[in-house]
């Protein structure tokens, strides 16, 4: 019985020594010197789906701009590891009210993704073109190449961003509320839609308070002020936190 | 006269390139406060008789223009209101000074003609042109090399930060051009003008063109065409040649939106 406790506590310790995609240890993050959320450790390992829960103003944004690095924790460090650099996050934003009708084309958006492979080139190369066209088709958009993104449905504009976002990064991808405004259907199929892109090895970051999501996680983070949870979603569904969660959420 | 057109044609050019970006990005009114103050600065240039007013406009407007945009970006300051107090405080600063302390004995001719354009742009100096060809040609070429970067910035700058581009220093960049475009438009149309140069073609294209490349390319067409005809009208008519340019991008703006919703009931 004894010797078993000493192999699981091995065990654990050679886990940790391959590092993670992105290690969160003790963060406490907030903006100007006013902590938003502390005490906040979370991994994300190859192939996880991570939900990110919490009501709102809890912090979700902040830990989202945070791991993007847009912001700097206040507190506890934010380590990337296995081959993830700084900047290797594809990430789909909330939409803004000026993309709603900007004009441009689906090729124009997806190509932008690849601006960050040109290093200090000026113009897209023929890699960066193929990469877009490759993503374009893995996504089943090719043929809205040409059409104007402010005339798309919300489902059609939410994959030519994702699309962007995996030209820019293929191993981890953050979601930000992705699925806001999106009518049932096209909501499913989005779901769907990541959880194939999960299922081929990408690591998937998504912040979410839809709870149809959770069924496709691995993972759950609830940020709360100084008391979040963090495990996977077995675990959180047997938390009484999780419970009591699921069970406002329903209600509401 | 051909002094003229060149100027006018290339001002056009280059106020429609950057136009496209500041509408876009909701920063129209950024051009419209940085004209007042463009107007301030000369204001008090012409009191301290300064040879050439440019050396004390363009550094001005400039540092006006990162103000600006850095306000803008903080959510905590009221973007629009810090806009609005710059420039008229601008507006009324450099008014009271020309009428104080200016020696000349025609102070609302001058104080009009800065603010409506001069007729000067009919008898502009080897020089003032040659300064011109310049400035366009840098900005034209700032535009294209960065063009793809602008694009990114204008449609997401979050996205863009998040891979890792510096996209403080475009804006930046954005901020100096757009100064430097008012400060040399400022002769042809005047301070308070300036920004129907900017604004106008771009909404016109918008109305039109699909792609982002459509509407930088066709804004640049109206705008040269609308400042061309412009700068004819105004010399056959004798009317003042800003509020002309300006008049004529109003209506190039009707046409091209009663075209987009004649086009899109088909």
């Amino acid at each position: 019985m004894r010797l078993q406790s000493i192999n699981a506590n091995e065990l654990h310790f050679s886990m940790e020594v391959v590092m993670s995609y992105i290690t969160c240890e003790n963060l406490e993050l907030g903006y100007e010197g006013i902590p938003i959320v502390s005490n906040l450790s979370f991994k994300v390992d190859k192939g996880d789906y991570l939900c990110i829960v919490g009501e709102n103003g809890a912090g979700k944004s902040t830990l989202v701009k945070n791991l993007l690095q847009l912001l700097k924790p206040m507190v506890g460090t934010i380590a990337m590891g296995d081959g993830l650099k700084p900047y290797e996050i594809g990430y789909l934003p909330q939409q803004t009210v000026v993309q709603r009708d900007f004009p441009a084309t689906a090729w124009e958006i997806v190509l932008s993704g690849t601006l960050s492979k040109c290093g200090k080139r000026c113009f897209y190369g023929r890699e960066e073109k193929k990469l877009a066209n490759e993503m374009m088709e893995k996504l089943n958009i090719t043929d809205l190449k040409k059409s104007s993104y402010r005339n798309l449905s919300g489902g059609q504009q939410q994959r030519i961003l994702l699309a962007r976002a995996l030209c820019a990064a293929q191993k981890v991808l953050l979601l930000d509320e992705p699925v806001t405004g999106l009518d049932p259907k096209a909501t499913a199929e989005f779901y769907e839609l990541i959880g194939s892109l999960n299922k081929e090895g990408i690591s998937i970051i998504m912040v979410s308070h839809d709870l149809q999501v959770i069924s496709y996680a691995t993972h759950i983070l609830h940020v709360e002020k100084d008391n979040s949870f963090y495990g996977t979603k077995q675990e959180y569904l047997n938390s009484d936190k999780g419970r009591r969660f699921l069970s406002e959420s329903r209600e509401a | 006269m051909w002094y003229a057109i060149i100027v006018g044609v290339l001002i056009a050019l280059c106020s429609s390139l950057l136009g496209v970006t500041l509408v876009l990005k909701r920063f129209s009114f950024i051009g419209d406060g940085l004209s007042h103050v463009a107007f301030g600065a000369m204001a008090i240039a012409t009191v301290f008789k300064l040879a050439n007013t440019t050396v004390l406009i363009m550094p001005v407007t400039i540092v006006a223009a990162v103000i600006l945009l850095r306000t803008g970006q903080n959510t905590k300051v009221k973007g629009d209101a810090a806009v609005a107090m710059l420039s008229v405080g601008a507006l009324a600063i450099g008014y009271l000074v020309l009428n104080k302390f200016s020696s000349s004995a025609n102070v609302s001719g001058d104080v009009c003609s800065t603010l409506f354009g001069s007729t000067s742009i009919l008898t502009l100096s080897k020089a003032e042109v040659l300064m011109c060809i310049i400035m366009s040609i840098v900005v034209v070429l700032f535009y294209c090399l960065f063009y793809n970067r602008i694009f990114a910035v204008t449609f997401d700058e979050t996205f863009t930060r998040a891979t890792g581009k510096k996209t403080e220093l475009y804006n930046l960049m954005i901020a100096i051009i757009t100064a430097i475009i008012i400060v040399i438009a400022m002769n042809l149309v005047g301070s308070l003008l300036v920004s129907a140069l900017i604004i106008f073609p771009a909404l016109s294209a918008m109305r039109m063109i699909n792609s982002f490349r459509g509407v930088v390319i066709y804004a640049a067409i109206l705008s040269v065409i609308c400042a061309l005809l412009g700068i004819i009208i105004s010399i056959l008519a004798s009317t003042p040649v800003g509020a002309t340019i300006v008049a004529i991008d109003i209506v190039a703006y009707f046409i091209n939106w009663v075209l987009s919703v004649i086009l899109k009931r088909d």
